[in-house]
Protein backbone atom coordinates (compact mmCIF):
# COMPACT_ATOMS: atom_id res chain seq x y z
CA UNK A 1 0.00 0.00 0.00
CA UNK A 2 1.21 3.56 -0.71
CA UNK A 3 0.61 5.98 1.81
CA UNK A 4 0.70 9.48 2.19
CA UNK A 5 2.48 10.72 5.55
CA UNK A 6 2.79 14.05 7.04
CA UNK A 7 5.33 15.03 9.31
CA UNK A 8 5.02 18.08 11.70
CA UNK A 9 7.96 20.59 13.48
CA UNK A 10 11.24 18.76 14.42
CA UNK A 11 9.78 15.51 12.74
CA UNK A 12 9.79 17.08 9.03
CA UNK A 13 13.57 18.42 9.87
CA UNK A 14 14.45 14.54 10.29
CA UNK A 15 12.63 13.22 7.60
CA UNK A 16 14.00 16.34 5.33
CA UNK A 17 10.40 16.44 3.92
CA UNK A 18 7.34 17.74 4.87
CA UNK A 19 5.10 14.72 3.31
CA UNK A 20 5.98 12.11 0.87
CA UNK A 21 4.74 8.71 -0.56
CA UNK A 22 5.99 5.81 1.45
CA UNK A 23 5.14 2.05 0.40
CA UNK A 24 4.03 -0.15 3.33
CA UNK A 25 2.84 -3.62 3.70
CA UNK A 26 2.25 -4.06 7.51
CA UNK A 27 -0.98 -3.72 9.06
CA UNK A 28 -1.36 -1.96 11.78
CA UNK A 29 -0.13 1.33 13.09
CA UNK A 30 2.71 0.32 15.43
CA UNK A 31 3.96 -1.27 12.36
CA UNK A 32 4.31 1.67 10.78
CA UNK A 33 5.79 2.94 13.31
CA UNK A 34 8.89 0.45 13.08
CA UNK A 35 8.87 0.47 9.37
CA UNK A 36 9.00 4.55 9.66
CA UNK A 37 12.26 3.73 12.59
CA UNK A 38 14.03 1.60 9.84
CA UNK A 39 13.57 4.44 7.32
CA UNK A 40 14.70 7.01 10.10
CA UNK A 41 16.42 6.26 13.09
CA UNK A 42 16.31 9.84 14.60
CA UNK A 43 12.69 8.99 14.87
CA UNK A 44 12.45 6.60 17.61
CA UNK A 45 13.92 9.50 20.61
CA UNK A 46 10.99 11.53 19.36
CA UNK A 47 7.58 11.46 21.02
CA UNK A 48 4.78 12.08 18.90
CA UNK A 49 1.42 10.61 17.81
CA UNK A 50 0.00 9.56 14.33
CA UNK A 51 -3.47 10.41 12.83
CA UNK A 52 -5.27 8.19 10.19
CA UNK A 53 -7.56 10.15 7.87
CA UNK A 54 -6.84 13.06 10.26
CA UNK A 55 -8.24 11.11 13.40
CA UNK A 56 -5.78 10.70 16.18
CA UNK A 57 -5.04 6.66 16.19
CA UNK A 58 -3.47 4.52 18.85
CA UNK A 59 -0.89 1.90 17.57
CA UNK A 60 -2.92 -1.26 17.66
CA UNK A 61 -5.52 0.39 15.07
CA UNK A 62 -5.57 -0.92 11.79
CA UNK A 63 -4.37 1.12 8.69
CA UNK A 64 -7.61 1.45 6.16
CA UNK A 65 -6.51 4.01 4.69
CA UNK A 66 -3.57 6.18 2.67
CA UNK A 67 -3.60 9.41 4.53
CA UNK A 68 -1.02 9.28 7.82
CA UNK A 69 0.20 12.41 10.06
CA UNK A 70 2.78 12.43 12.44
CA UNK A 71 2.30 14.99 15.14
CA UNK A 72 4.80 16.32 17.62
CA UNK A 73 4.20 17.98 20.89
CA UNK A 74 5.21 21.97 20.79
CA UNK A 75 7.22 23.65 24.07
CA UNK A 76 6.94 26.99 22.88
CA UNK A 77 5.70 29.83 23.63
CA UNK B 1 -20.71 53.44 25.89
CA UNK B 2 -18.83 53.48 22.50
CA UNK B 3 -15.64 51.18 23.24
CA UNK B 4 -17.41 48.67 22.47
CA UNK B 5 -19.65 49.82 19.47
CA UNK B 6 -18.29 47.27 16.77
CA UNK B 7 -19.01 44.32 19.02
CA UNK B 8 -22.30 45.66 19.73
CA UNK B 9 -23.51 46.30 16.45
CA UNK B 10 -22.80 42.66 14.98
CA UNK B 11 -26.51 40.56 15.88
CA UNK B 12 -24.37 37.70 16.78
CA UNK B 13 -22.52 39.87 19.73
CA UNK B 14 -24.98 42.77 20.49
CA UNK B 15 -25.17 43.87 24.12
CA UNK B 16 -26.02 40.65 25.66
CA UNK B 17 -22.99 39.44 24.46
CA UNK B 18 -20.96 42.22 25.32
CA UNK B 19 -21.77 42.37 28.74
CA UNK B 20 -21.04 38.24 29.03
CA UNK B 21 -17.25 39.13 28.04
CA UNK B 22 -17.68 42.06 30.53
CA UNK B 23 -18.47 39.59 32.97
CA UNK B 24 -15.63 36.82 32.20
CA UNK B 25 -12.83 36.40 33.97
CA UNK B 26 -9.77 34.44 32.48
CA UNK B 27 -6.45 33.71 33.34
CA UNK B 28 -3.09 33.57 30.89
CA UNK B 29 -0.44 32.05 32.04
CA UNK B 30 2.95 33.01 30.83
CA UNK B 31 3.36 36.81 29.24
CA UNK B 32 5.47 35.73 26.25
CA UNK B 33 5.06 35.26 22.76
CA UNK B 34 1.63 33.62 23.15
CA UNK B 35 0.49 35.59 25.96
CA UNK B 36 0.85 38.71 24.68
CA UNK B 37 -0.96 38.43 21.49
CA UNK B 38 -4.14 36.85 24.06
CA UNK B 39 -3.69 39.58 26.49
CA UNK B 40 -3.84 42.42 24.46
CA UNK B 41 -7.08 41.31 22.16
CA UNK B 42 -8.89 39.97 25.47
CA UNK B 43 -7.86 43.05 27.39
CA UNK B 44 -9.02 45.44 23.63
CA UNK B 45 -12.39 43.13 23.98
CA UNK B 46 -13.22 43.80 27.65
CA UNK B 47 -12.69 40.69 29.36
CA UNK B 48 -14.52 42.06 32.69
CA UNK B 49 -10.98 40.29 34.65
CA UNK B 50 -8.03 39.10 33.64
CA UNK B 51 -5.11 37.42 35.35
CA UNK B 52 -1.51 37.31 34.00
CA UNK B 53 0.77 35.08 35.32
CA UNK B 54 4.60 35.21 34.30
CA UNK B 55 7.93 34.90 37.00
CA UNK B 56 9.92 36.49 34.15
CA UNK B 57 11.63 39.35 33.02
CA UNK B 58 11.46 41.43 30.17
CA UNK B 59 14.87 40.62 27.75
CA UNK B 60 15.74 42.48 24.60
CA UNK B 61 15.74 39.17 22.98
CA UNK B 62 11.81 38.87 23.95
CA UNK B 63 11.24 42.50 22.03
CA UNK B 64 10.92 40.78 18.36
CA UNK B 65 7.56 38.93 19.65
CA UNK B 66 6.47 39.91 22.52
CA UNK B 67 4.59 43.19 21.57
CA UNK B 68 3.23 44.18 24.84
CA UNK B 69 6.91 44.98 25.81
CA UNK B 70 9.42 47.86 25.01
CA UNK B 71 12.85 49.30 25.47
CA UNK B 72 11.21 51.04 28.77
CA UNK B 73 10.21 48.19 30.57
CA UNK B 74 13.64 45.93 29.95
CA UNK B 75 14.34 44.16 33.03
CA UNK B 76 10.69 44.31 34.46
CA UNK B 77 8.84 41.67 35.69
CA UNK B 78 6.48 40.19 32.33
CA UNK B 79 3.13 40.34 34.45
CA UNK B 80 3.87 43.61 35.83
CA UNK B 81 4.93 44.98 32.64
CA UNK B 82 1.78 43.63 30.45
CA UNK B 83 -0.49 44.99 33.46
CA UNK B 84 1.10 48.64 32.73
CA UNK B 85 0.12 48.38 29.21
CA UNK B 86 -3.07 46.53 29.41
CA UNK B 87 -4.21 49.49 31.77
CA UNK B 88 -3.78 52.08 29.23
CA UNK B 89 -5.56 50.01 26.53
CA UNK B 90 -8.45 49.64 28.54
CA UNK B 91 -8.70 51.32 31.87
CA UNK B 92 -12.46 49.77 32.60
CA UNK B 93 -11.65 46.30 33.49
CA UNK B 94 -9.67 44.49 36.32
CA UNK B 95 -6.09 43.12 35.93
CA UNK B 96 -4.67 40.91 38.60
CA UNK B 97 -0.78 40.48 37.90
CA UNK B 98 0.70 37.75 39.65
CA UNK B 99 4.61 38.26 39.30
CA UNK B 100 5.64 34.41 39.98
CA UNK B 101 5.69 31.17 38.96
CA UNK B 102 3.28 28.49 38.92
CA UNK B 103 3.33 25.57 41.20
CA UNK B 104 1.27 22.77 41.64
CA UNK B 105 1.14 24.60 45.15
CA UNK B 106 -0.57 27.66 43.92
CA UNK B 107 -2.49 26.66 40.97
CA UNK B 108 -5.74 25.65 41.80
CA UNK B 109 -6.19 28.36 44.62
CA UNK B 110 -5.45 30.81 41.45
CA UNK B 111 -7.79 28.46 39.14
CA UNK B 112 -10.42 28.66 41.18
CA UNK B 113 -10.92 32.55 40.55
CA UNK B 114 -11.36 32.16 36.91
CA UNK B 115 -14.06 30.88 34.03
CA UNK B 116 -11.34 30.23 31.52
CA UNK B 117 -7.40 29.54 31.66
CA UNK B 118 -4.96 30.13 28.60
CA UNK B 119 -1.74 28.36 28.66
CA UNK B 120 1.09 30.39 27.13
CA UNK B 121 4.05 28.66 28.92
CA UNK B 122 7.42 27.39 27.12
CA UNK B 123 7.90 24.23 28.67
CA UNK B 124 6.57 20.49 29.17
CA UNK B 125 6.41 20.95 32.83
CA UNK B 126 3.95 23.52 33.05
CA UNK B 127 2.32 23.03 30.32
CA UNK B 128 1.22 19.41 32.28
CA UNK B 129 0.61 21.65 35.35
CA UNK B 130 -1.96 23.86 33.63
CA UNK B 131 -3.63 21.04 32.07
CA UNK B 132 -3.99 19.11 35.29
CA UNK B 133 -4.61 22.04 37.32
CA UNK B 134 -7.84 22.73 34.94
CA UNK B 135 -9.12 19.30 35.02
CA UNK B 136 -8.92 19.51 38.77
CA UNK B 137 -10.79 22.82 39.05
CA UNK B 138 -13.10 21.88 36.22
CA UNK B 139 -12.22 25.05 33.86
CA UNK B 140 -11.96 25.16 29.96
CA UNK B 141 -7.82 25.46 28.88
CA UNK B 142 -7.26 27.27 25.78
CA UNK B 143 -3.80 25.55 24.25
CA UNK B 144 -1.08 26.97 21.88
CA UNK B 145 2.10 25.96 21.40
CA UNK B 146 4.63 26.89 19.11
CA UNK B 147 7.90 25.70 17.25
CA UNK B 148 10.06 27.47 14.98
CA UNK B 149 8.02 28.08 12.29
CA UNK B 150 4.66 26.42 13.59
CA UNK B 151 1.93 26.25 16.01
CA UNK B 152 -0.82 24.52 17.09
CA UNK B 153 -3.70 25.16 19.04
CA UNK B 154 -6.84 23.11 20.64
CA UNK B 155 -9.38 23.64 23.61
CA UNK B 156 -8.99 21.20 26.30
CA UNK B 157 -11.58 20.10 28.88
CA UNK B 158 -14.21 21.88 27.35
CA UNK B 159 -17.97 20.47 27.96
CA UNK B 160 -16.56 17.39 28.58
CA UNK B 161 -14.35 17.50 25.80
CA UNK B 162 -10.75 15.75 25.81
CA UNK B 163 -7.73 17.29 27.50
CA UNK B 164 -4.25 17.32 26.76
CA UNK B 165 -2.95 14.45 28.41
CA UNK B 166 -5.84 12.61 25.94
CA UNK B 167 -3.35 14.15 22.94
CA UNK B 168 0.01 13.79 24.19
CA UNK B 169 0.01 11.26 27.70
CA UNK B 170 2.78 12.24 29.22
CA UNK B 171 5.76 14.28 29.10
CA UNK B 172 8.51 13.98 26.15
CA UNK B 173 11.79 13.60 27.90
CA UNK B 174 13.49 16.56 29.46
CA UNK B 175 15.36 18.26 26.48
CA UNK B 176 14.28 16.50 23.59
CA UNK B 177 12.35 19.15 22.28
CA UNK B 178 13.60 22.43 22.54
CA UNK B 179 12.09 25.70 22.86
CA UNK B 180 12.12 28.88 21.00
CA UNK B 181 14.68 30.44 23.59
CA UNK B 182 17.28 27.61 22.35
CA UNK B 183 16.19 27.17 18.74
CA UNK B 184 14.45 30.49 17.64
CA UNK B 185 11.02 31.21 16.06
CA UNK B 186 9.61 33.43 13.10
CA UNK B 187 8.32 36.53 15.83
CA UNK B 188 4.95 36.77 13.70
CA UNK B 189 4.03 33.24 14.43
CA UNK B 190 3.44 33.49 18.01
CA UNK B 191 1.60 36.58 17.15
CA UNK B 192 -1.38 34.29 14.81
CA UNK B 193 -1.26 31.40 17.26
CA UNK B 194 -2.00 33.71 20.20
CA UNK B 195 -4.21 35.65 18.61
CA UNK B 196 -6.54 31.96 17.12
CA UNK B 197 -5.93 31.90 21.19
CA UNK B 198 -7.78 35.05 22.04
CA UNK B 199 -10.64 34.25 19.22
CA UNK B 200 -11.24 30.77 20.84
CA UNK B 201 -11.50 32.23 24.50
CA UNK B 202 -14.24 35.16 22.81
CA UNK B 203 -16.27 32.12 21.43
CA UNK B 204 -16.35 30.04 24.86
CA UNK B 205 -17.72 33.04 26.19
CA UNK B 206 -19.77 33.84 23.93
CA UNK B 207 -21.04 30.25 23.22
CA UNK B 208 -20.52 31.58 19.27
CA UNK B 209 -18.98 28.87 16.27
CA UNK B 210 -17.54 26.02 16.98
CA UNK B 211 -14.98 26.08 19.60
CA UNK B 212 -11.86 24.36 18.70
CA UNK B 213 -12.73 21.42 21.57
CA UNK B 214 -11.73 17.74 20.67
CA UNK B 215 -9.79 18.55 17.45
CA UNK B 216 -6.16 20.11 17.39
CA UNK B 217 -5.20 22.70 14.31
CA UNK B 218 -1.05 22.64 12.99
CA UNK B 219 -0.59 25.45 11.43
CA UNK B 220 2.74 26.34 8.84
CA UNK B 221 3.26 29.87 8.49
CA UNK B 222 5.85 28.71 5.32
CA UNK B 223 3.25 26.78 3.34
CA UNK B 224 0.43 28.72 4.93
CA UNK B 225 -1.52 25.46 5.28
CA UNK B 226 -3.68 23.97 8.20
CA UNK B 227 -4.61 20.79 9.66
CA UNK B 228 -7.22 19.89 11.80
CA UNK B 229 -6.63 16.28 13.72
CA UNK B 230 -9.81 14.79 15.35
CA UNK B 231 -8.85 13.90 18.80
CA UNK B 232 -10.85 11.18 21.48
CA UNK B 233 -11.47 11.82 24.79
CA UNK B 234 -9.12 9.58 27.11
CA UNK B 235 -11.16 8.91 30.04
CA UNK B 236 -8.47 6.63 32.06
CA UNK B 237 -6.01 9.48 31.35
CA UNK B 238 -8.33 12.26 33.10
CA UNK B 239 -9.19 9.61 35.87
CA UNK B 240 -5.36 9.21 36.48
CA UNK B 241 -5.52 13.41 36.99
CA UNK B 242 -8.55 13.13 39.54
CA UNK B 243 -7.20 10.23 41.23
CA UNK B 244 -3.96 12.10 41.68
CA UNK B 245 -5.65 15.16 43.93
CA UNK B 246 -5.00 13.84 47.50
CA UNK B 247 -0.73 14.09 46.35
CA UNK B 248 -1.14 17.34 43.88
CA UNK B 249 -0.18 19.76 46.46
CA UNK B 250 3.23 17.32 47.33
CA UNK B 251 4.37 17.36 43.19
CA UNK B 252 7.04 19.74 43.59
CA UNK B 253 8.02 18.09 46.52
CA UNK B 254 9.11 15.16 44.42
CA UNK B 255 10.67 17.46 41.67
CA UNK B 256 12.75 19.18 44.47
CA UNK B 257 14.15 16.11 45.81
CA UNK B 258 15.33 14.71 42.67
CA UNK B 259 19.22 15.10 42.39
CA UNK B 260 20.51 18.55 41.59
CA UNK B 261 22.33 19.08 38.55
CA UNK B 262 25.55 20.82 38.66
CA UNK B 263 25.46 24.24 36.89
CA UNK B 264 28.82 26.35 36.27
CA UNK B 265 29.15 29.42 34.67
CA UNK B 266 31.61 30.70 31.95
CA UNK B 267 34.08 32.26 34.04
CA UNK B 268 34.49 29.67 36.72
CA UNK B 269 34.88 26.88 33.91
CA UNK B 270 38.23 28.75 32.38
CA UNK B 271 39.58 28.80 35.88
CA UNK B 272 39.98 24.98 35.82
CA UNK B 273 42.38 22.48 33.93
CA UNK B 274 42.47 19.52 31.95
CA UNK B 275 38.68 19.79 30.63
CA UNK B 276 36.77 18.62 28.19
CA UNK B 277 34.28 20.25 26.10
CA UNK B 278 31.07 18.99 25.00
CA UNK B 279 28.48 20.79 22.82
CA UNK B 280 25.26 18.74 23.42
CA UNK B 281 23.12 20.68 20.29
CA UNK B 282 22.33 19.02 16.67
CA UNK B 283 25.01 18.77 14.45
CA UNK B 284 23.14 21.48 12.48
CA UNK B 285 23.00 24.25 15.25
CA UNK B 286 24.87 27.46 15.05
CA UNK B 287 27.06 28.95 15.80
CA UNK B 288 29.65 26.36 16.25
CA UNK B 289 32.40 27.53 19.68
CA UNK B 290 35.62 26.51 17.27
CA UNK B 291 37.91 27.65 19.72
CA UNK B 292 37.89 25.37 22.74
CA UNK B 293 37.71 22.27 20.58
CA UNK B 294 34.55 20.74 21.79
CA UNK B 295 33.60 17.04 21.36
CA UNK B 296 30.10 17.06 19.35
CA UNK B 297 27.92 14.51 21.06
CA UNK B 298 24.22 15.85 19.97
CA UNK B 299 21.60 14.91 23.13
CA UNK B 300 19.33 13.05 20.48
CA UNK B 301 22.50 10.51 20.15
CA UNK B 302 24.28 11.03 23.70
CA UNK B 303 23.51 8.21 25.77
CA UNK B 304 24.53 6.28 22.92
CA UNK B 305 27.71 7.92 22.49
CA UNK B 306 29.21 7.69 26.09
CA UNK B 307 32.42 5.98 25.30
CA UNK B 308 33.64 8.54 23.32
CA UNK B 309 33.74 11.04 27.20
CA UNK B 310 37.20 10.98 28.29
CA UNK B 311 36.61 9.70 32.14
CA UNK B 312 39.76 11.60 33.46
CA UNK B 313 39.01 15.07 32.47
CA UNK B 314 36.51 17.25 33.89
CA UNK B 315 33.59 17.13 31.53
CA UNK B 316 31.71 20.54 30.92
CA UNK B 317 28.73 20.40 28.84
CA UNK B 318 27.05 23.35 26.73
CA UNK B 319 24.04 23.75 24.45
CA UNK B 320 22.17 27.01 23.22
CA UNK B 321 19.86 27.54 26.36
CA UNK B 322 21.88 25.77 29.18
CA UNK B 323 18.89 23.49 29.33
CA UNK B 324 20.23 20.47 27.26
CA UNK B 325 22.84 20.84 28.66
CA UNK B 326 21.52 19.67 31.91
CA UNK B 327 19.78 16.51 30.71
CA UNK B 328 22.94 15.77 29.15
CA UNK B 329 24.32 15.71 32.63
CA UNK B 330 21.34 13.96 34.16
CA UNK B 331 22.49 10.91 31.10
CA UNK B 332 26.17 10.82 32.79
CA UNK B 333 24.81 11.43 36.44
CA UNK B 334 22.74 7.91 35.62
CA UNK B 335 25.92 6.16 33.98
CA UNK B 336 28.09 7.44 37.27
CA UNK B 337 29.68 9.35 35.15
CA UNK B 338 30.66 11.91 37.56
CA UNK B 339 33.03 15.42 37.46
CA UNK B 340 30.98 16.70 35.56
CA UNK B 341 29.28 20.25 35.13
CA UNK B 342 26.65 22.22 32.88
CA UNK B 343 27.39 25.61 31.62
CA UNK B 344 24.88 28.26 32.95
CA UNK B 345 25.16 29.96 29.92
CA UNK B 346 24.45 28.84 25.92
CA UNK B 347 27.23 28.80 23.05
CA UNK B 348 26.88 32.47 22.13
CA UNK B 349 27.92 34.28 25.34
CA UNK B 350 30.70 31.25 25.18
CA UNK B 351 32.13 32.84 22.05
CA UNK B 352 31.60 36.61 23.06
CA UNK B 353 33.05 35.85 27.52
CA UNK B 354 35.98 33.79 25.22
CA UNK B 355 36.26 37.26 22.27
CA UNK B 356 36.25 39.38 25.50
CA UNK B 357 38.35 37.98 27.70
CA UNK B 358 40.11 35.07 26.55
CA UNK B 359 40.12 31.18 27.54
Amino acid sequence: MKLAIKYFGQLAEITECSEEEFEFSGMKISDLREALFLKYSKLSNKDFQIAQNQVLVSDDTEITTNEIALLPPFAGG
Amino acid sequence: MSRYNRHIILSEIGQIGQDKISKAKVLVIGAGGLGCPVLQYLAAAGIGTLGIMDFDVVSESNLQRQVLFGTSTLSVNKALAAKKRLEDLNNTITINAYPKRLTSRNALEIFKNYDIIVDGTDNFETRYLVNDASILTNKPLVYGGIYKFEGQLSVFNYNNGPSYRCLFPSPPEAGTIPNCSEIGVLGVLPGIIGTMQANEVIKIILELGNVLSGRVLYYNALSSEMTSIKINKSETEIQKVINNKPFFNSKEEEIKCTVTIPEISIEEVFKNNNLQFIDVREMEEQPKVTSINPLYLPLSEFENNLDKIDLEKTKVIFCQAGIRSKSAVSILQKYRINNSYSIKEGALEIIEYIKKNGK
